[in-house]
């Protein structure tokens, strides 16, 4: 039978890599690898998943030195020879192993005010939206993230300037600006203005290349700056 | 505007307005300095190239800039184009490559904004004067 050599990141932010040898079998995943190692090797290795399936965005890992789904991605896809490195998401701090502690990518979607806050009333009819309006198809290009954070460990920004909100918070910023049914608009585009919002993007668009929603981040990013140029010309900012 | 949105921002820790406004205001004066800096540019490089095709001396070079009040506005402009781009991304240097993210950074700036002006305009006032 084929082994592969699979060297994963064994510690927190001190560690090192330590090597096992799993059977390669025929549309094996990596989270199938991983798995592997903690049920008949290891049972001390530490790492995330829930659904398996490439919905929930937890099993996000960098393998051979890019973040993926490991669900979602076949041995075959990464081998090199028969070898593959595992290691937690970057850009995160780790918790143990292949567990990285997600707090700060969340609490930036919080600062960059990734919260909907209605201009309604619960007397108001329901808004209308038009499915071809620009503002729906602006936000529909972005709503699918799930927050994963592979384009947060993907991007060079963050890991210059850690404060930093990341793709994933501008995105979500970016789909709620373009959400007519929200009132928060202004301090919104005040939140993401500035050396750690949306004008730090240096358009590298690792977030878009690595996305497994295939959603454009720097597309995001970039329409926030013009509504940012735009409310400050207006002296609405 | 509702005031539910407002009382959001108010419990959140979000960059306060002035420094968003600031940071807004230098990113469009480098994109609008750029633009004018792309035509700039082009504009010196042809005139370069002329001169040198035509082998035009530094004493009729400067027959064609003295007095010349388009050549003076041009290079005026250009040094002005200069002296708000350069600085503002050598900030952005600053902030990224040496995590010098402080009020000083901004007068430093400031004063090599000001020295590339200064220096600009007096290399543009030679030449119209020689």
């Amino acid at each position: 039978m084929d082994m592969l050599q699979v060297s994963v990141w064994r510690g927190a932010e001190v560690g090192g890599y330590r090597t096992y040898e799993v059977p390669r079998q025929e549309s094996q995943s990596v989270l199938d690898v991983v798995t592997y190692i903690q049920r008949y090797i290891d049972p001390t290795l530490s790492y995330r998943f829930a659904c398996r399936v490439g919905m929930c965005g937890a099993c996000a890992m960098t393998v051979n030195g890019v973040a993926r789904w490991t669900c979602r991605t076949h041995v075959s896809k990464v081998v090199k020879g028969n070898a593959i490195q595992i290691a937690p998401l970057a850009n995160l701090p780790v918790v143990k192993d292949l567990v990285t502690d997600m707090r700060g990518f969340f609490d930036k979607w919080a600062r960059a005010l990734g919260r909907f806050v209605s201009n309604a009333t619960r007397k108001d009819d329901f808004a209308k939206v038009a499915s071809d309006s620009p503002e729906r198809i602006a936000a529909n290009a972005g709503i699918e993230c799930i927050g994963c954070g592979v384009c947060y460990a993907s991007c060079d920004v963050v890991s210059w300037n850690p404060d930093y909100l990341g793709p994933a918070a501008l995105n979500r910023a970016w789909t709620l600006v373009n959400d007519v049914r929200d009132g928060a608009r202004r301090e919104r585009l005040a939140a993401v203005a500035g050396d750690a919002g949306c004008h730090a993007c240096h358009t590298h668009m690792s977030c878009s290349e690595r996305c497994p929603k295939d959603i454009t981040p720097t597309a995001s990013i970039a329409g926030l700056k013009r509504a940012v140029a735009t409310a400050a010309l207006k002296g609405e900012l | 505007m509702s005031s539910a949105g407002q009382g959001y921002a108010a419990v959140s820790d979000a960059a306060p307005g002035s420094a968003a406004k600031f940071e807004t205001w230098l990113w469009i004066a480098q994109r609008a300095s750029a633009a004018v800096l792309a035509l700039c540019v082009l504009v010196h490089l042809a005139t370069i190239i002329y001169a040198v095709h035509h082998g035009l001396t530094g004493a009729a070079i400067l027959a064609r800039t003295r007095g010349n009040v388009g050549a003076l506005a041009f290079y005026a402009l250009y040094v002005l184009a200069i002296a708000v781009h350069a600085p503002i991304g050598l900030r952005a240097l600053c902030q990224e490559w040496l995590g010098w993210r402080n009020n000083a950074l901004n007068w430093v700036i400031g004063a090599l904004a000001l020295a590339l002006f200064i220096f600009g305009l007096r290399a543009g006032a030679a030449v119209f004067l020689a």
